[in-house]
């Protein structure tokens, strides 16, 4: 298990040097550059190009990059004087790793329950009411439920703040119920369809001979069988839920990482860039590398062949 | 003898858009302590159906049209579904078809088996894990206790298969329902758990119901024997009643089909034509479209069960007083010689 664990991370770290180097390409081929204000003059255009290195041949600037950032130094912003990437970055990733977490955990496990019931309750009122519930969820756009939240439950009610991230906990409320629609959609739908066939085969019926009463099926053998299809779609969720973020935070005007990432972009802010893409790519492997671990927790076959690897 | 079960006219339709299918037309059998009974027929006979009543399994579009089932006196089917669980592995148990899926690939085997014993009695985990282990070595399995934290892909298949055994007998029920345990495995490992369950029964004194559409398989555990078409039972009795005296021409398609040493045909024998759609059973009797021997009263009254001998009845017209002598085919003559010389005496009256 600990030689597999090393394994994966030594393919993390190259998955990060591609990644990155290829982002510095593809954002070497961007039109304009970080200096495109027709106020200002040639000779001071040229004189920040050189300040920053960007005279240089682009391998010379990419040997820099990727040496720096071998040392943990993702070098300073262009938008922002003097502060480092790192620094921009950390002062922002808080907000929205909260909100994702949250989200992930609230979306899973409100969802599973959902897929549970609807699948025990098959072909009754309560599963058309949780399949109408995940069409809606799946269907909608995590923005609009941003919206409504907003207006109804913020502003006609006021049970939660409308926007920034002043009140702790409760402003984290909203955007966490906005961003936690797409995954409790998707995992419901996912465990619903699961826990139906798992419900109808030879082992639990075998389990129902033993004398375990409907419940009891349910909790010792259907629920755990009908979670290996889940830990799959955790890491394209956690995908959903980093983009997502970006507009969600940009609605209730929190000062995440999200609405970072869309404002160097436009400011062809290269170093911001080239550290948010890391950073997603960071997260989202290691998201993948939890969850292939995981498997082998819920699910025994798994775990076995990884140690004989 | 004791009677341990005892169905009453059970009559279970099952639910379908195109209407109610009529799976089980009114069968009435019984099982006594510590014998084996087995039953035969074809798939989509209704011998599974049978079974699952008795366990209280049924899938939710079936219902029960009459009939009562009693166990030791006791109609199951005026249970509810919690003296239904109580019962379920603990009196009356059932060992499966398929055990490459029928264990929980998530759960431990030696969890698995304590199961029955900690939902049944109050018995500690740990004492309940001995009893496991004490099963599980009972059923074959060498070294059971270094293989209780096991999960069901570790073992092969005729490995699960007895410890879905182990499973079902761990409460010693007094009736064991076998639905074909040894279909999915190869002949010989099909040997060992037939002699693993013959071996068990003495053991633990159990009644079996054996569930099967191999013949050969019966000759080798069976103390009686039930046939059953469609939905109905058509001939039963002792097993060497049932295997040399047959009496329903169903019953003789099925030994026709079955290859013997003596079989010399380059084809393998098969019962003409396919069972009757039981959304609308036929008339009279439901075997006469397939039958070669059938007569006029066939197509229009069902025939009622004649007496062979005090245990061995059939329900076919060709036993009427009336009915015309049949040229019976050549494997059944031949068990009839065989029946004939066991038993002269009879045969001269």
């Amino acid at each position: 298990m600990v030689k597999y664990v090393l394994k994966r991370i030594g393919f993390l770290i190259l998955t990060l040097f591609l990644v990155a180097s290829i982002t510095f390409f593809l954002m070497k081929l961007l039109p304009g550059t970080p200096f495109n204000n027709p106020k200002i003059p040639a000779d001071q255009i040229a004189q920040l190009k050189a300040q920053y290195g960007l005279d240089k041949p682009v391998w010379q600037q990419y040997l820099v990059y990727i040496l720096g950032v071998a040392h943990g130094d993702f070098g300073t912003s262009y938008q922002f004087t003097g502060q480092t990437v790192s620094y921009l970055i950390s002062s922002r990733v808080g907000p929205s790793l909260q909100l994702g977490a949250q989200a992930m955990v609230v979306g899973t496990l409100l969802g599973i329950l959902l897929g549970a019931v609807a699948a025990i309750r098959k072909n009754t009122w309560v599963d058309s009411v949780a399949t109408i519930f995940a069409i809606i969820g799946r269907s909608i756009p995590n923005f609009v439920f941003a919206a409504l939240l907003q207006y109804f439950v913020a502003y006609k009610w006021g049970l939660a703040p409308v926007a920034l991230w002043e009140d702790g906990f409760s402003s984290s409320v909203l955007p966490t119920l906005a961003l936690a629609m797409a995954p409790l959609a998707n995992t419901a739908r996912f465990m619903r369809t699961e826990m139906v066939d798992v419900l109808s085969s030879d082992y639990i019926e075998l389990a129902r001979s033993k004398g375990d009463s409907k419940w009891q099926v349910v909790a010792r053998h259907a629920l755990r069988n009908s979670m290996i299809p889940i830990v799959t779609i955790i890491g394209p969720m956690a995908v959903d839920l980093m983009v997502g973020s970006m507009v969600v935070e940009n609605i209730f005007a929190i000062p995440g990482i999200g609405e970072q990432f869309v404002k160097s972009i436009t400011t062809n802010d290269y170093p911001v860039i080239m550290g948010l893409t890391v950073m997603y790519c960071f997260m989202l492997t290691v998201v993948i590398l939890i969850v292939d671990i995981l498997y082998g927790f819920i699910d025994p076959r798994i775990r076995l062949s990884g140690e004989a690897n | 003898m004791d009677r341990i079960l005892d169905v009453k006219d059970l009559a279970i339709d099952f639910a379908t858009f195109a209407g109610p299918v009529h799976a089980i037309r009114h069968v009435n059998f019984h099982l006594d302590k510590g014998e084996t009974l087995a039953i035969v027929g074809e798939s989509g006979s209704g011998k599974s159906v049978t079974m699952r009543t008795v366990m209280g399994l049924l899938a939710n579009n079936a219902s029960i049209t009459s009939g009562e089932v009693l166990l030791e006196g006791d109609d199951i089917l005026k249970k509810s579904e919690k003296e239904m669980s109580a019962m379920r592995g603990n009196d009356v148990a059932m060992i499966f078809q398929d055990p490459m899926t029928s264990l929980d690939p998530t759960m431990t085997i030696g969890k698995q088996v304590a199961e029955p014993l900690l939902l049944h009695n109050d018995i500690s985990k740990k004492a309940a894990l001995k009893e496991a282990v004490r099963t599980l070595e009972l059923v074959g399995i060498n070294d059971a206790e270094s293989r209780l934290n096991d999960y069901p892909h570790q073992f092969s298949g005729g490995q699960r298969q007895r410890i879905v055994i182990a499973i079902a007998i761990i409460n010693h029920p007094k009736i064991l329902i076998a639905d074909e345990p040894t279909t999915a495995l190869d002949v010989t490992i099909q040997a060992q758990i037939i002699h693993l369950l013959k071996d068990l029964q003495t053991k633990i004194d159990t009644a079996i119901i054996f569930i099967t559409h191999d013949l050969g398989v019966v000759a080798g555990i069976a103390d009686r024997v039930e046939v059953m078409y469609a939905g109905k039972i058509i001939e039963y009795g002792d097993v060497d009643e049932v295997f040399y005296n047959p009496q329903h021409p169903y019953t003789w398609g099925l030994l026709e089909a079955m290859p013997t040493l003596e079989t010399k045909r380059s084809r393998l024998f098969a019962i003409p034509g396919t069972p009757p759609d039981l959304l609308d059973p036929p008339k009279g009797d439901a075997f006469a479209p397939r039958n070669p021997f059938a007569m006029q009263i066939d197509t229009e009254q069902e025939p009622p069960f004649f007496q062979v001998s005090p245990t061995h009845f059939a329900a076919t017209w060709l036993l009427h007083p009336d009915a015309p002598k049949v040229d019976v085919p050549d494997e059944i003559k031949r068990r009839w010689g065989i029946w004939a010389a066991k038993h002269p005496a009879k045969e001269a009256d």
